[in-house]
């Protein structure tokens, strides 16, 4: 009989009844008795010195009460980078102060300069556009090249150069690279641009500061991915508050995939003014301003070769990344370009020679951080494209060159400093030519052209890291946080339970998820655990949910937590039973002594745990509440192989995706709907990215992608169905679960397939393209098929 | 300020407005109906979905003077009179048609209106039809499965798709 609850169950989400009906409790339904509403004047240069500020007309308008600016903020600290890179020649980066409001200058479109406190959101606004900005216009810093170059004006003034960082990872030695290439019997070179892309959760930012006078405490509600992150990096970094009176809450978190990690100007202003001016203060993101203030993901120009010997092995890949870090350093933005793009250039394959070669470069446009990936998705564009370019070069079939190069033997220690413990990369191309039914192509392909359409067939395959770990080597790395998590089961004393975890579930389900796992592991009914989360005042010190990692991360330290609590249930049990702990075991919420009928019921056990009237209370102390932090000993190396197939119009360019199909290794799967749908949504993104979205600023760094009007978003009909397999598992070998993460794969696997089909279809026609940059649109391919 | 008197979910509400108050800002923080959500500032997203004497209308698109004596529906009125979710609200929860949940709302009261013209709809008229309606989470997958579902059609091959 198949089982029906817990671990590899399809259970549906008992959150979703509270979203289906309305119920749900977002940052913006929060409103606390006498809040106030504060509006923030952004910059309308991209570049800028702030010669005045007159707030004096906008503090004398109705409901107004009080406008800060930055000099209100002159005696706090600015927003923290969470990550200090050292580049080639081991100095640390160029680390310039992000301010709360503009000092001095104004850095970006949509540098905040001033905020408006007023009663209500009308009157902030209508205030905010009665302060007067004499602001002398600089020239804008916008493409990374330019910066670069020598005399160009300056992002930071302090800053010797827009270069924060020359970073080289792998083969550091540049005469043994080029000698790997002299010897190579084909290389190919690829030049693109990996585009800055705009995250777009659909619930925007949040932000209610509330002080309480009385006991001294500040409450953050916060639309964020990590509230415990966000209230160590305010407290210590910005505000200097002591973090026992500051309490910051996630509620229903309305997606993030990336962007909610980061601590915000919004946040600390929000918990800084409350106090000011002893009101709540609320902070609601127009789209607009999401557009302005969101950290931005993406935006790598790269040159990428690739060595191949006579036999088509990979002998050396050497890269050469621009990345875009916009004109502050965000929270993890330096670890993108780097430990998160550089480390995956190994991708699935064994080349013995890599160097990755990044510069990092300050513009005035808005910070880039993590997007759903962050660093995977480039790294993987750039060596999957190469690998297709080669196949065409030398007349290869695309998957016979990537299985020729497959690594296959486990753990394997990539040259640019991974351990990748286990994986199946044929496992996963077998799972796709099946799903895919790529011997089918052919027809496909014919009927296509039939009607006068070029089909073409695009595979990929992808590796990422995901769960980042552990903290003692990502410290030596330069990160400046650990990256365990937390989980304390506590069981009620009628046999019921309670999961604090640090983890933060804003899509992924972890509601339904984490209590499969706990009640499997017990043998009880899911309907009596249930997890708490967002409340820094509730849950153990965790780092919230990014890369993948709440159930590999946050998951493992809940088994471990659980483990505990069977264990000191069993010497309950065995003290009820009169029996060696030793014989005690624990089936479908039981505890019975072995070989015989004597049993005693969870319920039992627990109550006696909090009413210890017969209890070895010499030995054991009362209660049942157990605490664990998890940090991992790797990371996790989810891999798989997708395949989009796509009809591209001859007349105009359009392409269309016709089928997409996804082969991914996630070892165990808790709950496969739930994976599916985390799949789906990671394709779906990489399909806006492929073909649809792009943010793009003018030269005088004005963004005119600004809007939903302008950015375009992946709609019900850009996109179709999607197969998803996942049936090929190689569990992972260091966490409890043997899972790995699920929720980024998508997104790092599908743009390279996407564009590897249109060059294919193509170049059926005889269009001899070497690469098409992203978005691809209808222009940019009609062009191209112009030659 | 002007006052304003329409039905919502069956019941007549009134309060003061200012003149450019939207109606979604009137459900929302004057009824305290937050489940019509804001996602954006051009009518895009379609967060706010709601109906209108029985048509769907994005709520932001609306100043709350002109619903005056209008029936509007919103997503707190869904649900079956015993609390159960509706027909709809059941298949997006079967199929896993939400993850965040942001979106939702609009989701369920685009596909209420569409599934009340064009109770067996393509999945290529659906797809058209939730043009106005952005998620950021599903890829669009389980949203589209979850409306053939509703309308009462198998889907049964999509999952073997």
């Amino acid at each position: 009989m198949p089982k029906d609850s817990g671990i590899g169950v399809s259970q549906k989400r008992r959150e979703d009844v509270r979203f289906l009906t309305g119920a749900g409790n977002y940052t913006d339904d929060i409103n606390v008795r006498g809040q106030t509403h504060v509006h923030f004047l952004r910059s309308e240069v991209a570049h800028g010195r702030i010669d005045g500020i007159d707030t004096s007309a906008a503090a004398a308008m109705a409901g107004v009460v009080r406008v800060f600016t930055g000099a209100d903020f002159e005696g706090v600290g600015g927003l923290p980078c969470g990550w200090q890179v050292t580049d080639r020649d081991n100095n640390p980066m160029q680390e310039p102060p992000h301010p709360i409001l503009a000092q001095a200058k104004v850095r970006h479109v949509g540098d905040p300069i001033a905020a408006v406190v007023a009663e209500t959101y009308e009157q902030a606004r209508d205030a905010a556009e009665a302060i007067k900005v004499d602001i002398t216009e600089l020239p804008a810093i916008v493409n990374m090249q330019s910066a670069l170059a020598e005399g160009s004006d300056k992002v930071h003034d302090d800053l010797t150069s827009n270069l924060c960082f020359d970073w080289c990872l792998g083969e550091t030695d540049d005469a043994k690279v080029q000698a790997a290439f002299d010897e190579a019997a084909h290389v190919t070179t690829l030049e693109l641009v990996n585009q800055r892309l705009v995250a777009n959760p659909m619930e925007p930012r949040v932000a209610v500061g509330d002080y309480n006078r009385a006991s001294d405490e500040h409450t953050l509600y916060t639309t964020s991915q990590n509230p415990h992150v966000i209230r160590l990096l305010m407290c210590a970094f910005v505000l200097g508050l002591p973090e026992h009176k500051v309490r910051v809450v996630a509620p229903d978190v309305g997606g993030g995939f990336g962007t909610k990690i980061f601590h915000y100007a919004e946040e600390a202003f929000c918990t800084f003014a409350a106090k000011e001016c002893n009101r709540p203060v609320k902070w609601t993101a127009s789209r607009t301003e999401s557009f302005l203030s969101d950290a931005q993901g993406r935006d790598h120009v790269t040159k990428i070769e690739l060595a191949l010997d006579s036999s088509n092995n990979f002998t050396a890949i050497r890269t050469n990344t621009l990345a875009n870090l916009g004109a502050y350093l965000s929270t993890f933005s330096s670890s993108v370009p780097t430990w998160l793009h550089g480390t995956l250039m190994a991708g699935n394959y064994k080349t013995p020679v890599i160097q990755v070669n990044v510069k990092a470069v300050f513009t005035n446009t808005v910070p880039v951080d993590a997007y759903r990936g962050a660093g995977r998705p480039e790294a993987t564009f750039q060596l999957e494209r190469a690998i297709d370019t080669a196949a065409r070069e030398l007349g290869l079939d695309p998957i016979t060159l990537r299985r020729q190069n497959f690594i296959t033997e486990f753990p394997y220690a990539t040259p640019v400093a991974l351990e990748y413990d286990t994986g199946n990369y044929h496992g996963t191309m077998d799972r796709l030519e099946a799903v895919a039914d790529i011997g089918g192509f052919a027809a496909r392909r014919a009927a296509s052209e039939a009607s006068g359409k070029l089909r073409g067939l695009g595979i990929n395959c992808y590796i990422e890291a995901c769960g980042i770990a552990p903290s003692n080597i990502v410290g030596m790395l330069g990160a400046r946080a650990g990256l365990y998590d937390a989980a304390t089961v506590r069981v009620n004393a009628t046999g019921s339970i309670s999961v604090l975890v640090g983890a933060h579930s804003h899509g992924q389900g972890h509601e339904t998820v984490f209590p499969q796992v706990v009640a499997d592991m017990i043998g009880i009914d899911e309907s009596q655990v249930e997890i708490v989360h967002g409340d820094s005042a509730k849950i153990p010190f965790g780092m919230g949910t990014y890369g993948s990692r709440s159930l590999a991360v946050c998951g493992s330290a809940m088994v471990r937590a659980t483990e505990k609590i069977i264990n000191k249930a069993k010497k309950i049990a065995a003290h009820l039973l009169e029996a060696s702990e030793a014989d005690i075991e624990l089936k479908d919420g039981v505890f019975s002594v072995a070989g015989t009928d004597k049993s005693v019921a969870w319920g039992d056990v627990t109550l006696t745990a909090y009413v210890p009237h017969n209890f070895p209370l010499e030995d054991l102390e009362p209660g049942l509440e157990e605490t664990s932090f998890y940090d991992p000993a790797n990371f996790t190396f989810p891999a798989g192989a997708y395949a989009c197939e796509v009809e591209v119009d001859p007349e105009t360019g359009q392409v269309s995706i016709e089928r997409f199909c996804a082969a991914d290794d996630f070892g165990n799967i808790v709950n496969p709907m739930i994976v599916d749908g985390q799949v789906h949504g990671g394709i779906g993104q990489g399909i806006g990215q492929a073909l649809l979205e792009n943010c793009a600023y003018d030269q005088d760094g004005q963004l005119v992608s600004g809007s939903f009007m302008d950015y375009a978003m992946p709609r019900a009909d850009d996109v179709p169905f999607y197969a998803v397999d996942h049936s090929s598992q190689t569990p992972c070998t260091h966490n409890p679960l043997g899972v790995k993460g699920c929720g980024e794969a998508g997104a790092i696997g599908s743009p390279p397939a996407v564009v590897n089909a249109v060059i294919d279809g193509l170049h059926s026609a005889n269009h001899g393209v070497k690469h098409i940059d992203m978005p691809v649109t209808p222009a940019r391919v009609w062009e191209a098929m112009q030659g | 300020m002007s006052e304003v008197t329409m039905r919502v979910n069956g019941k007549s509400v009134s309060g003061q407005v200012e003149n450019r108050t939207l109606l979604s800002t009137f459900l929302r923080d004057s009824l305290g109906l937050t489940g019509t959500h804001i996602g954006c500032d051009t009518s895009q997203c379609g967060a706010c979905v709601i109906h209108v004497d029985g048509a769907a209308v994005k709520a932001c698109t609306m100043l709350a003077v002109e619903a005056e004596g209008a029936d509007v529906a919103t997503i707190e009125g869904q649900a079956n009179a015993d609390g159960s979710l509706n027909v709809i609200q059941q298949a997006f929860q079967d199929h896993h048609g939400l993850q965040c949940g942001f979106c939702t709302p609009g989701m369920v009261m685009s596909a209420a209106a569409l599934l009340k013209d064009n109770p067996r709809p393509s999945e290529a008229v659906i797809r058209k039809y939730l043009e106005g309606n952005l998620c950021r989470c599903t890829g669009y997958h389980n949203i589209v499965k979850a409306i053939l579902a509703a309308s009462g059609q198998s889907v049964d091959a999509i999952a073997a798709e």
